[in-house]
C-alpha cells in the first residue's frame, strides 16, 4: 500500500527512533522529564485534531483528562483493579463523556462552542471539588504502591523505574502518532480540513458535517482521557487540578505553540513549552505571566506555530 | 425554627450579590454587544479594581471614607487605562477576531493575575469600610455599608443608561453596535469607540471590585467567580442586551444568595453553570433575549 504522505511518514518513523535513543543519554531526571512530555504531547495531540485539524477551539479538554485521570484513578484506588484493567477503563470513561457532551456540545459553534466547553470543563472540577471525600478535593489521593506495577502477557512492568515507565509512555506515544497519521493523512484527513475551511460547502457536496465534527470530538476526547489515565496510573496520584482551566489552556498553548493542524506540532510546542515551564516555575511562582504573554505573541505574530510556520514558509507536506 | 430571618438575609445578601453582579456583567454585556468580543480578562479588571482599593487605602492617611472616595473614582480611571492601553496593543492587532480575542485575552487574565501576584502578594487583604453604621433588624444586625453598594450601583447602572439612551457618546455607541460599517461611512471613529467601550467595560468591573472590598478581602485570585457569574448573567440575559443583563443579575444574585443560604455553595454553582451552558445550547438567544441578530 502506498502511503499518503511518505515524507512526513519517515519524518514520523525517525522522530520515534531519536525518541527511543533518547533514554541512553538522558539524565534520570530528563528522562523522567521525558516521560511527562510524552504523555503531555498525547493530550495535546488529541486537542490538536479537534482544533487544529478540524478548528473547533475548546476551553474545556481537561475534562476528559480528567474523566480518564478519575475513571482510572478511583478504580485502582477504591476497587484494587489491576492497572492495565484500570487504564482500559479510564480510556473508556473518557470516550462516554466525550460522545455524550459531543452529542450537546456540537449544536453550538465557534465563541459559544469555547463558553459551553468552558462551563462543562468547570462543572466536572467543582464536581470533583463538591465530592472531595470521595475524589480526595484539591489534596488528591496517592494511589498504594501495590498499585505501581503489573504483568500483561508475560512482560512484568514496574511503574517505579523511570525506563519502565519512559518505554511504556513512549510506545503508547506512538501508537497514537501512528493512529493520527492514519486518520488525517490521506483523502479522509481532507474531510476535517475541509469542514474547518468552509463547513458549507462541504456540507453541500454532501457530506454530513456534524458526524465528521463528532468523530473529530470523540477522538480528541478519547486520546485526551487516555493521556490522563496513563498520567493518573504512571505517577500513582490523582487530584482536582487535573480538571482546572489551566490544564485545558496548557493543551491550547502546546498545540499553538507547536503548530495547529500539523501532526508533530504538539509534540515540539509540549517539549518546548514543558521545559520552559519547569525552568520558570523553579525561578518565581508568578510563572504563569510567561503563559500569558506568550498566548497574546503567538496568537499576534505566529497563529500557525513553530510548525505550522516551516509548513507555511518551506514544507508543504508537514501536515 | 423560624425561617423569617434567613430568608430576610438571603434577601439582603442576595441584594447586594446581585448589585455588583450587576456591574460587572454589564461591563461584560456591552464590551460583547459592540465590540462583538468575548473578554475572558474581565474578572480581572474586577480584582484590580478591588487590590486599587487596597492600595488607595494604604496610601491616603485619615478615615477611610476619604480613602474609599478617592478609590471610587481612581481605581475605576486606573483600571480602564490599562484596559484602553490592551485593547490598542492587542485586540485591535488582530481585527478583533472572534477566536483569537478570546486566546489572547486569555493571555491577559494571566499577565494581569500574575502580576497581581508579584506586585500584591499572595495573601488576603481587607480594608476598612468607609463607614461602620449597623442597621437593627428585630433578629440580627446587618451592615448598612452592604445597602450602600446596592445604592451605588444602581446609580451607576443609571448613569450608564443615560449615558447610552440620552447623550451622542451613547448614541455613537448604539449606532457602531447597531452596524459598524455604517457607522464608520457616517465617519464615526470605530476604532476610538472600541478602546473607549473596552475601557469603559474594564472601569464597570472595577467599580465593583472598589465596592466589594471592604466586604470581602481583595486576594490576587478574586477575579474567576466574578467571570464566571457574570458569563452566566450575559448569557441568561440574552447576549448583548443591556436589560435583560439588569434582569438577569438581580434573578442570578438573588437566587446564588438564597442557594447558599441554603445549599453548599459549590452546588450552587455547579447547578448555575450547567443549566446556563444548557441554555447557551438549546436557546443561544438568551431567556431574555430575541432571536439571533
Amino acid at each position: 500500500m502506498r502511503s499518503a504522505n511518505p515524507r512526513l511518514l519517515l519524518l514520523c518513523a525517525a522522530v520515534v527512533a531519536a525518541l527511543f535513543a533518547l533514554q541512553f543519554v538522558l539524565s534520570e531526571y530528563l528522562v523522567l522529564t521525558a516521560t511527562r512530555i510524552l504523555i503531555l504531547a498525547i493530550f495535546a495531540m488529541g486537542y490538536n485534531m479537534l482544533m487544529g485539524y478540524t478548528g473547533m477551539l475548546s476551553l474545556g479538554h481537561a475534562m476528559f483528562f480528567a474523566a480518564g485521570v478519575y475513571a482510572a484513578g478511583l478504580s485502582s484506588y477504591y476497587w484494587g483493579l489491576s492497572l492495565p484493567l484500570a487504564f482500559v477503563l479510564g480510556v473508556g470513561a473518557s470516550f462516554a463523556v466525550s460522545l455524550v457532551t459531543g452529542l450537546l456540545v456540537l449544536r453550538t459553534q465557534a465563541v459559544a462552542f469555547m463558553i459551553v466547553t468552558l462551563m462543562f470543563a468547570q462543572v466536572t472540577y467543582l464536581t470533583t471539588l463538591q465530592f472531595s471525600d470521595i475524589t480526595g478535593g484539591d489534596q488528591g489521593l496517592t494511589l498504594p504502591t501495590g498499585a505501581r506495577g503489573f504483568t500483561l502477557m508475560g512482560i512484568a512492568v514496574d511503574l517505579t523505574r523511570d525506563s519502565h515507565r519512559y518505554n511504556l509512555a513512549l510506545a503508547l506515544f506512538t501508537a497514537t502518532l501512528a493512529g493520527l497519521f492514519a486518520l488525517t493523512q490521506g483523502r479522509r484527513g481532507r474531510l476535517f480540513a475541509a469542514v474547518r475551511e468552509n463547513a458549507g460547502r462541504t456540507e453541500m457536496l454532501g457530506f454530513n458535517t456534524f458526524r465528521i465534527r463528532l468523530v473529530a470530538f470523540v477522538v480528541s476526547g478519547t486520546l485526551s482521557g487516555m493521556s490522563g489515565a496513563l498520567y493518573a496510573l504512571m505517577f500513582g496520584y490523582i487530584g482536582s487540578a487535573f480538571a482546572g482551566f489551566e490544564l485545558s489552556i496548557e493543551a491550547l498553548l502546546f498545540t499553538l505553540v507547536g503548530g495547529p493542524g500539523t501532526l508533530l506540532g504538539p509534540l515540539l510546542g509540549t517539549g518546548v513549552m514543558t521545559l520552559l515551564i519547569d525552568r520558570l516555575s523553579g525561578v518565581t511562582s508568578a510563572y504563569l505571566i510567561v503563559v500569558g504573554a506568550l498566548l497574546i505573541a503567538v496568537n499576534q505574530w505566529a497563529p500557525a506555530g513553530l510548525l505550522g510556520t516551516l509548513r507555511d514558509r518551506r514544507l508543504p507536506w508537514l501536515k | 425554627m423560624d425561617l423569617a430571618p434567613y430568608l430576610l438575609l438571603a434577601l439582603l445578601e442576595g441584594m447586594v450579590q446581585a448589585s455588583v453582579l450587576m456591574l460587572t456583567a454589564l461591563g461584560l454585556s456591552l464590551v460583547f454587544g459592540v465590540m462583538r468580543v468575548v473578554n475572558v480578562a474581565h474578572g480581572q479588571f474586577f480584582m484590580l479594581g478591588a487590590v486599587g482599593a487596597w492600595l488607595c487605602a494604604q496610601a491616603i492617611p485619615g478615615p477611610p471614607a476619604i480613602g474609599f472616595a478617592v478609590a471610587l473614582i481612581a481605581a475605576p480611571l486606573a483600571v480602564g487605562a490599562i484596559a484602553w492601553a490592551a485593547d490598542r496593543a492587542i485586540l485591535r492587532r488582530i481585527g478583533y477576531d472572534p477566536e483569537g480575542t478570546i486566546v489572547s485575552t486569555i493571555g491577559l487574565l494571566y499577565i494581569l493575575q500574575q502580576s497581581a501576584l508579584i506586585g500584591f502578594g499572595p495573601d488576603a487583604r481587607a480594608v476598612d469600610p468607609p463607614f461602620s453604621h449597623t442597621l437593627r433588624t428585630p433578629w440580627f444586625g446587618y451592615s448598612s455599608y452592604k445597602l450602600f453598594i446596592v445604592a451605588v450601583a444602581i446609580a451607576l447602572v443609571a448613569a450608564l443608561w443615560l449615558i447610552l439612551r440620552r447623550t451622542r457618546l451613547g448614541l455613537i455607541m448604539r449606532a457602531t453596535q447597531f452596524d459598524r460599517e455604517t457607522a464608520q461611512n457616517f465617519g464615526i471613529r470605530v476604532d476610538r469607540v472600541y478602546s473607549a467601550v473596552f475601557a469603559v467595560g474594564a472601569m464597570l468591573a472595577a467599580a465593583g471590585g472598589v465596592l466589594v472590598v471592604p466586604n470581602q478581602q481583595a486576594h490576587y485570585l478574586m477575579g474567576t467567580d466574578p467571570l464566571l457569574l457574570s458569563f452566566v448573567v450575559v448569557i441568561v440575559g440574552g447576549l448583548g442586551s443591556l436589560p435583560g443583563t439588569i434582569a438577569a443579575a438581580v434573578l442570578i444574585g438573588l437566587s446564588d444568595g438564597l442557594l447558599s443560604v441554603f445549599f453548599s455553595p459549590t452546588l450552587a454553582a455547579i447547578a448555575s453553570t450547567l443549566l446556563v451552558a444548557l441554555v447557551l445550547i438549546f436557546r443561544p438567544q438568551g431567556l431574555f433575549g430575541r432571536a439571533a441578530a
